[in-house]
C-alpha cells in the first residue's frame, strides 16, 4: 500500500504556488496541504496524482485573522489551531467545540481547515461548518481570486466547484452576533470516525423567540447544507423541546438521504432527526 | 480493578502467584522488538490478487522485463490440502497461486518480485489479469441450495463436512417438553486483526543451502513441516523463526500461501525475499472467522429445567480449508461444545461447513464459542422470559453443580465453578439495585440493560482431545528443555511460540520456584526451529498449561539433579538439601554452595561425581494433558440509545475461575484484551461482502476494531480453584475473555429493549440493526421516540 | 519509480543523510532508510496510529507524511525516549502497569501519549481518554494503557 510515484513541487510564495498549479493542473496535479485525507487515498492508490504542489512551505498561508467582521482562515491553518478559541467572538468557541470532534489528535496536528473543504467529504465537520455559517471560499489561480459562496461551493461527494488550477487559499467565516447561540452534535459508531450524520446550529433569541436560525446537516447527503425547512420550524418559536423536535422532523423529511451498504435511507433520516434535535439541545 | 480469591494456590511458592513485571518489556518499550517486517531484503514481493470472487483465469499479462511468478512457474509446489478423517470431510486443495480458477476476491494469482515494495506494487498495478467472471456464492445458505454452482469438484453441494450427533432417547425426551424455545442466531464475519499484519522474510544461505524464514507465525515448527512438504524439500534445509510477533489471535496459526511462496522464491533466487502484508490484504485475504447461522432449540420441562438441545450449525468456511485445523475448526467446535455449562443429557446437532467464494475461514480467539455461547445464552434468556423468571434464576436452575460431570457430547468436566462464579458476579453487580435504577431510567426514557453469560472454556488440551477430531495433523503435547549453563544462568527452550502472552515471564516464574533463583536469571527461548524443540506453538489457551507443565517437569528434574550434586559437594544427605536464594543449603547448618558453582562443576568437574551423575545440566520435560476447563460468568451493563441504536457498554464484569494464577497481572491483561475483542465482536466488527463477492470493509475505518472509547472499565474477580488435570494447577484463559461478551452484551441489549418488545439475535448488534428492529417494533408507536 | 531526492532527516537528534523518492512516507524512511525500526506500521492509512512519532513537538501519523516534508524538522521516535539506561516515565509506567502485551502498537502509544502530555501536561482524564482513542491496540483492551498513561502523566507533572 505505497503511493504511486509523483513529482513534488515546493513553492515558497503564493504566486509561485499558483504558477506551479497552473502548470501541472492539466497533468493531474493536486495540492498537498495536511495530507490527512489525500495521503490515505493515495496509499490505496485510489488517487494517483502525477504532481503534488506541497503548499506547506508557502509563506503566509497559516494566516488566521479576525478583522471584527470576518474570521479569515488561510490554506495551511491546521485543525489543532482551533483547539483553543481563536477569537472572543462566539465563533471561537464554536470552532473549538467542533474541532474536538475531527478525527483524532495526531490527525488534527497535520490536517488543515481548507484541506478538509477541498477534499469535501460529506461527513467533514468543517464542510458542515462553512455550509451552516454561509462562509465564503476564496479560490485563487494565476487568473486571480474568485469568491465562492458556501451554497455554491460543494458539488457532491468529495467534489467541489474549485477548478483544477485553483487553490483554496482562504476561507472567510462571518463572525457571529455577540449573543449568538450554537450547538453541535454528530453520530459515529466509534470515537473519531466519520460522522454518519451531524448537525451544527446557530441562532439568536429576541424576547425568547428564535431568530436567524441556521441549521446545517452533514454526513446525510452528498454535501452538507443548511436545511430551510428546519430553520422555518425554529424562527419565531420559543426554544425548547417542541421547536427542537419540529426542526429535527423537518430536517429528517427534507433530506435526500445518502445510502450505503450499512445505512439505508430510513436510518439516515432517523439519525438526522436526532442529530438536529440534539444540536439544538446542546445550544440551549 | 481486580480481586483475587486465594484458593489453595499458595503452598510456599515464592514467584508463582506474583504480579512481577514482564521480562519481555524492557526491549519492547525501547523500540527494540524484532518483528519480521524490520528485516531488510534484496527482493520484495507484491501479490497480484483476484478482483473477482469466482471465475476462470483466461490470461495473465506481465509488463515487459518484470519478474512475475504465476502458477505455471511453480508447478512442482504442492497445494495446501489439510485433512480430516471424520465427519464426511471432503479434502480440497488450495494452490499457492491460483491455477486456472479463482475462488475469492483477494486470492493470490501472481507474485511480482522487485527491488523495493514500491516498485513491486507499481509493476503489480500493470499486470493484467483476464478473468471470465462466474457467479459468486457469498452466503452459506445460498451455497447449499440445489443447483448452486460447485466451488470445488471434490465437495458436492459445497458441503465440505457434515457432523451429526443424536443421543439415544432424544425424541422421547423432546416430546415430553413443556416448552420448546428457539433462537435463530446470526454471527457475521470477523477478522482477527492483529495490529501487525502478516509478514514473511526468507533468506537463502549459499554456504549451507538452507533457507531461514522469518514469519509472523504462531506455530513455527508446523510451518516448517508444512512448507517443506509443499515445496518438496528436506525440513533440515529450512529454519523457521517467529521473532517478535505483533499479536495473532489465531489468524497467524494457519499456513498461508505467501509463506510457501516466499520460501520458494528465496531458493529460486538464492537470495533474500521479503513480503509485508498491507492492511487491505489482511482484511480481504488473510483469514476470516465467525460467519455462522445457528438455529438452536431448547426443550424445557414445566419448571424451566432444560431437558434437551437441538442445534443446526451452518458455518461459512470460505473458499478453502485452513491448515492444519481444517475448516472443521468452527462447525465441529460448535457441535462439541454447544451444551455449554448446563446440566442435560439429550442433544441433537447437525453441523455443516459450507464452501463459498469468500476468504478462507480459520481459527480466531475463542473459535466458535463466542457464537455458540451467544446463541445458548440468548436461548436461556428467552426461556427465562417465556417462563417469566429471572435470567439468573434460570441459570441457577440449570447450571451443572456436581462434578465430575460427563456432558451429553461425552466431555468430562473434572470440576467447575459455574454457579459460584455467577453468584460472585451477581453479588458484585448488585442486581436489585441495578433493577431499581433501570426502572427509574426507563421512566426518564433511558434504556439500561444487564446481561449475563456463563460458559465453560476448554483449555490446555493435549493430543487425545485433538485426536477425537480425526485431524491428519493432531497437535497437543509440548516439550521444554531446561538448561543451567556453566555460569549458573538458566535457559528454557520451548516449543510454544508466545506473541504477547508473557510466557517468557510466567515460565520463568515456574522455574524460579523449583530451583531457587530469581526469574531475571532465566531466559525463555522460543520461536526458532533451530534452537527450540519441536512443538505446536501458541493457540487454543494451551501454552501456560501445556508448556508450563512441561517446564515444571523439566525444572523438577533439574532440581533433583542439583540436589544430587549438592549432596556430593556438601557431603550431605539429599533429603537435607534445600534450594533457595541461588544456593543449595544443608538444612540446620551453615554449609551451602551456590547454584553457579554447582553448575560449573556439572560441566567442568564431572570426574568428581564418580560416574554417579550424568555430565551437564540439561533436562527435558514433555507434557500432553487431557485438558481442563476454565469457566467464567460475564456481566455487561449497557445503555441503549433507542433513537440512534447506539449501544454504550457502561460497565463490564468478569468472574472467572482459571485455576492457579501464575502471574495475576498477566492473567488480568489476557482477560482485558479478550473482553475488548468480544465487545468488538458484539457491537462493531463485521466483514461485509456485496453480492458479487467484493469486500466493502477493506480498511480500518469500515472494519471497526474498538478504540479506548468503546471499551468500559473491566472489573475482574478470580476464583482460583486449582485444576486437578494440570500439574501446575493452572487452567488456560487466553480465549475466555473473548467468549463471553457477545452473549453478555446482546443479553443486556435485549434486556434494555424489553419495553419495545423487540429482540436482537444478530452480532454485531449495529446501531442500524437496532434501529431497524425498533422501527418495526410492535410497540414502537407508544414507546419509541 | 521517480527521481530520488537527497534529504537529511534529524531523528532523536541524529542526522541521517538519505535519498528517497518523494512518495516515500516518513514511516518508511524512518524504518528502512534510517534503520529505526522501533516505529511500526500497522495500516498505512492513518487509522491505527502504530506509526505515531513526534515532529516538531506534535504527535503525528508518520504514514501520512512524506519523508521529504520532514526535512529540517525535529523528529522523535521511541528509540529516543529513554536517556541512556533511564527509561522515560511513560516507558516505565507501561512496564509497571502491564500497558503492553505483543508490543507492536506500543511505540505509537508511547509517542502519542508523550507528545500530547508535553503539550498539555494538565489534560483532564476525560480528554486523555479521547487522545488514547486515537490509536488501536488489539491485546490490552486499553485498560492498562489508560492506567499507564495516567500514572506517567502524574510523574511527568512532577
Amino acid at each position: 500500500m505505497k503511493p504511486a510515484p509523483f513529482v513534488r513541487h515546493v513553492p515558497r510564495t503564493l504566486e509561485e504556488a499558483l504558477a506551479t498549479l497552473a502548470e501541472v493542473a492539466g497533468e493531474d496535479g493536486r495540492v498537498l496541504a495536511g495530507g490527512q485525507s489525500l495521503v490515505p487515498i493515495m496509499a490505496f492508490r485510489l488517487a494517483k496524482p502525477a504532481h503534488l504542489v506541497d503548499i506547506n512551505e508557502v509563506e503566509g498561508l497559516d494566516r488566521l485573522v479576525d478583522d471584527g467582521k470576518t474570521l479569515t482562515i488561510g490554506a495551511c491553518v491546521r485543525h489543532g489551531a482551533f483547539h483553543r478559541p481563536v477569537t472572543d467572538n462566539p465563533l471561537g468557541a464554536l470552532l473549538s467545540y467542533v474541532a474536538r470532534h475531527i478525527a483524532h489528535y495526531p490527525i488534527r496536528m497535520r490536517g488543515t481547515f481548507c484541506g478538509s473543504l477541498a477534499h469535501a467529504d460529506p461527513s467533514s465537520e468543517w464542510c458542515l461548518t462553512v455550509a451552516t455559517l454561509d462562509a465564503v471560499m476564496v479560490a485563487m489561480s494565476v487568473k486571480g481570486a474568485r469568491e465562492i459562496k458556501a451554497a455554491d461551493y460543494f458539488d457532491g461527494i468529495m467534489s467541489t466547484h474549485l477548478k483544477e488550477d485553483e487553490l483554496l487559499a482562504e476561507v472567510r467565516l462571518p463572525l457571529l452576533a455577540d449573543d449568538a447561540k450554537f450547538g453541535f452534535y454528530e453520530f459515529s459508531r466509534r470515537a473519531g470516525d466519520f460522522a454518519m450524520a451531524a448537525s451544527l446550529v446557530t441562532y439568536r433569541l429576541e424576547g425568547n423567540k428564535i431568530v436567524d436560525a441556521h441549521v446545517g446537516v452533514g454526513g446525510a447527503e452528498p454535501s452538507p447544507r443548511r436545511i430551510p425547512e428546519a430553520e422555518a420550524a425554529l424562527n419565531g418559536k420559543a426554544p425548547g423541546d417542541a421547536a427542537f423536535r419540529a426542526a429535527g422532523e423537518a430536517a429528517s423529511a427534507a433530506i435526500d438521504p445518502l445510502e450505503d451498504h450499512q445505512t439505508d435511507a430510513a436510518y439516515r433520516r432517523d439519525l438526522v432527526r436526532v442529530v438536529v434535535r440534539r444540536a439544538l439541545e446542546h445550544s440551549a | 480493578m481486580s480481586a483475587h480469591t486465594k484458593g489453595s494456590g499458595g503452598d510456599g511458592m515464592k514467584w508463582v502467584g506474583r504480579s512481577i513485571r514482564r521480562l519481555e518489556d524492557p526491549a519492547l518499550v525501547r523500540g527494540r522488538g524484532r518483528f519480521t517486517a524490520d528485516l531488510p531484503a534484496a527482493h520484495w514481493v507484491r501479490i497480484v490478487r483476484s478482483p473477482n470472487a469466482a471465475g476462470k483465469i483466461k490470461g495473465i499479462t506481465a509488463p515487459d522485463g518484470a519478474m512475475v511468478i504465476t502458477a505455471a512457474d511453480i508447478k512442482g509446489v504442492k497445494k495446501i490440502t489439510p485433512m480430516l478423517h471424520k465427519f464426511n470431510y471432503r479434502p480440497v486443495g488450495q494452490p499457492i497461486l491460483a491455477d486456472g480458477e479463482v475462488r475469492f476476491v483477494g486470492e493470490a494469482i501472481a507474485a511480482v518480485v522487485a527491488s523495493s515494495e514500491e516498485e513491486a506494487e507499481d509493476i503489480a498495478d500493470l499486470v493484467e489479469i483476464d478473468i471470465e467472471d462466474a457467479t459468486a456464492l457469498v452466503d452459506s445458505r445460498a451455497a447449499i441450495e440445489a443447483g448452486a454452482p460447485q466451488i470445488h469438484a471434490e465437495a458436492p453441494g459445497n458441503v465440505i463436512l457434515k457432523g451429526e450427533v443424536k443421543t439415544p432417547g432424544f425424541d422421547e425426551v423432546w416430546a415430553s417438553a413443556a416448552k420448546v424455545i428457539r433462537i435463530d442466531a446470526r454471527s457475521n464475519r470477523q477478522n482477527a486483526t492483529p495490529m501487525e499484519a502478516r509478514a514473511a522474510h526468507a533468506a537463502y544461505d549459499a554456504v549451507t543451502g538452507r533457507v531461514t524464514l522469518h514469519c509472523t507465525a504462531q506455530m513455527p515448527h508446523l510451518m516448517r513441516t508444512a512448507i517443506a512438504d509443499c515445496i518438496g524439500m528436506p525440513e533440515s534445509e529450512l529454519r523457521v523463526i517467529a521473532p517478535d510477533v505483533g499479536g495473532g489471535f489465531g489468524q497467524k496459526m494457519s499456513l498461508c500461501v505467501e509463506y510457501v511462496l516466499v520460501t520458494w522464491l528465496a531458493r529460486h533466487l538464492k537470495s533474500s525475499v521479503g513480503w509485508t502484508e498491507d492492511r487491505r490484504e489482511n482484511l480481504i485475504a488473510s483469514f476470516h472467522s465467525r460467519d455462522q447461522y445457528v438455529t438452536l432449540e431448547g426443550a424445557f420441562d414445566k419448571d424451566a429445567k432444560l431437558l434437551a438441545l437441538r442445534a443446526d450449525v451452518l458455518s461459512n468456511v470460505g473458499a478453502y480449508s485452513c491448515f492444519p485445523t481444517t475448516s472443521g475448526v468452527e462447525p465441529l467446535m460448535a457441535m462439541a461444545e454447544m451444551p455449554g455449562p448446563y446440566d442435560f443429557q439429550h442433544y441433537q446437532c447437525l453441523a455443516r461447513g459450507v464452501l463459498t467464494n469468500t476468504c478462507t475461514m480459520a481459527a480466531y480467539r475463542g473459535v466458535s464459542r463466542p457464537v455458540i455461547t451467544f446463541t445458548l445464552e440468548r436461548l436461556m434468556d428467552k426461556a427465562a422470559k417465556a417462563f417469566a423468571i429471572d435470567p439468573v434464576d434460570i441459570r441457577r436452575q440449570n447450571l451443572i453443580v456436581k462434578f465430575p460431570y460427563k456432558s451429553a457430547t461425552g466431555l468430562e468436566f473434572d470440576e467447575a465453578t459455574y454457579r459460584e462464579t455467577m453468584e460472585m458476579a451477581v453479588e458484585a453487580i448488585n442486581l436489585p439495585v441495578f433493577r431499581a435504577r433501570q426502572q427509574l431510567a426507563r421512566d426518564r426514557g433511558e434504556y439500561l440493560g444487564v446481561g449475563f453469560a456463563t460458559f465453560s472454556e476448554r483449555t490446555g488440551y493435549g493430543s487425545p482431545a485433538f485426536a477425537a477430531r480425526g485431524m491428519e495433523i493432531t497437535p497437543g503435547w509440548e516439550t521444554v528443555h531446561v538448561t543451567v549453563d556453566p555460569s549458573g544462568f538458566v535457559e528454557a527452550r520451548i516449543g510454544s511460540s508466545p506473541h504477547g502472552q508473557g510466557l517468557r515471564t510466567t515460565l520463568a516464574q515456574i522455574i524460579a520456584d523449583e530451583i531457587g533463583i530469581p526469574p531475571e536469571m532465566i531466559k525463555v527461548i522460543h520461536g526458532d526451529t533451530d534452537t527450540a524443540p519441536y512443538g505446536w506453538g501458541t493457540f487454543a489457551s494451551r501454552s501456560l498449561v501445556i508448556s508450563g507443565g512441561a517446564t515444571l517437569i523439566a525444572a523438577r528434574k533439574i532440581r533433583a539433579k542439583l540436589i544430587k550434586i549438592a549432596g556430593h559437594m556438601l557431603e550431605a544427605a539429599e533429603t537435607d538439601i534445600v534450594l533457595e536464594d541461588g544456593k543449595a543449603k544443608v538444612a540446620g547448618t551453615d554449609r551451602e554452595v551456590t547454584i553457579a558453582k554447582m553448575a560449573r562443576e556439572a560441566y567442568t568437574q564431572t570426574h568428581r561425581f564418580k560416574g554417579e551423575i550424568e555430565p551437564g545440566l540439561t533436562e527435558s520435560g514433555t507434557y500432553d494433558p487431557p485438558g481442563t476447563f476454565s469457566n467464567a460468568c460475564h456481566v455487561a451493563l449497557v445503555r441503549v440509545d433507542p433513537e440512534t441504536g447506539h449501544v454504550k457498554v457502561e460497565r463490564y464484569l468478569v468472574a472467572e475461575d482459571a485455576g492457579r494464577i501464575i502471574n495475576p497481572m498477566i492473567a488480568d491483561g489476557q482477560v482485558h484484551g479478550g473482553v475488548a475483542q468480544g465487545i468488538g465482536n458484539a457491537l462493531l466488527e463485521e466483514i461485509i461482502y456485496d453480492e458479487s463477492g467484493a469486500i466493502l470493509t477493506a480498511n480500518l475505518a469500515d472494519y471497526m476494531p474498538p478504540t479506548a472509547h468503546e471499551i468500559p472499565p473491566i472489573e475482574l474477580h478470580h476464583m482460583e480453584i486449582p485444576s486437578t488435570q494440570s500439574i501446575t494447577k493452572a487452567k488456560g484463559l487466553g480465549e475466555g475473555g473473548t467468549i463471553g461478551p457477545p452473549a453478555a452484551v446482546l443479553n443486556a441489549i435485549n434486556d434494555a429493549l424489553t419495553p419495545f418488545g423487540v429482540e436482537i439475535d444478530t452480532i454485531p448488534a449495529t446501531p442500524q440493526r437496532i434501529r431497524a428492529a425498533l422501527r418495526a417494533a410492535p410497540r414502537n408507536a407508544e414507546r419509541a421516540p | 519509480m521517480s527521481e530520488k531526492t537527497d534529504i537529511t532527516l534529524t531523528i532523536n537528534g541524529k542526522d541521517y543523510a538519505i535519498a528517497v523518492e518523494p512518495r516515500r512516507t516518513l514511516a518508511d524512511a524512518i524504518r528502512e532508510d534510517c534503520g529505526q525500526t522501533g516505529t511500526h506500521i500497522g495500516c498505512e492509512h492513518g487509522v491505527c496510529g502504530a506509526c505515531t512519532v513526534i515532529v516538531d513537538d506534535a504527535p503525528v501519523r508518520s504514514c501520512l507524511m512524506f519523508a521529504v516534508q520532514a526535512e529540517g524538522r525535529n523528529i522523535r521516535t521511541v528509540e529516543g525516549l529513554a536517556t541512556g539506561d533511564t527509561l522515560h516515565p511513560m516507558q516505565q509506567a507501561f512496564m509497571d502497569n502491564h500497558g503492553l502485551q505483543c508490543g507492536f502498537c506500543t511505540p505509537g502509544f508511547l509517542m502519542l501519549a508523550v507528545g500530547v502530555l508535553e503539550r498539555e501536561p494538565n489534560i483532564s482524564d476525560e480528554a486523555l481518554l479521547d487522545v488514547l482513542s486515537s490509536n488501536l491496540c488489539r491485546c490490552t483492551g486499553y485498560q492498562n494503557i489508560i492506567k499507564s498513561v495516567r500514572a506517567a502523566a502524574q510523574e511527568m507533572r512532577k
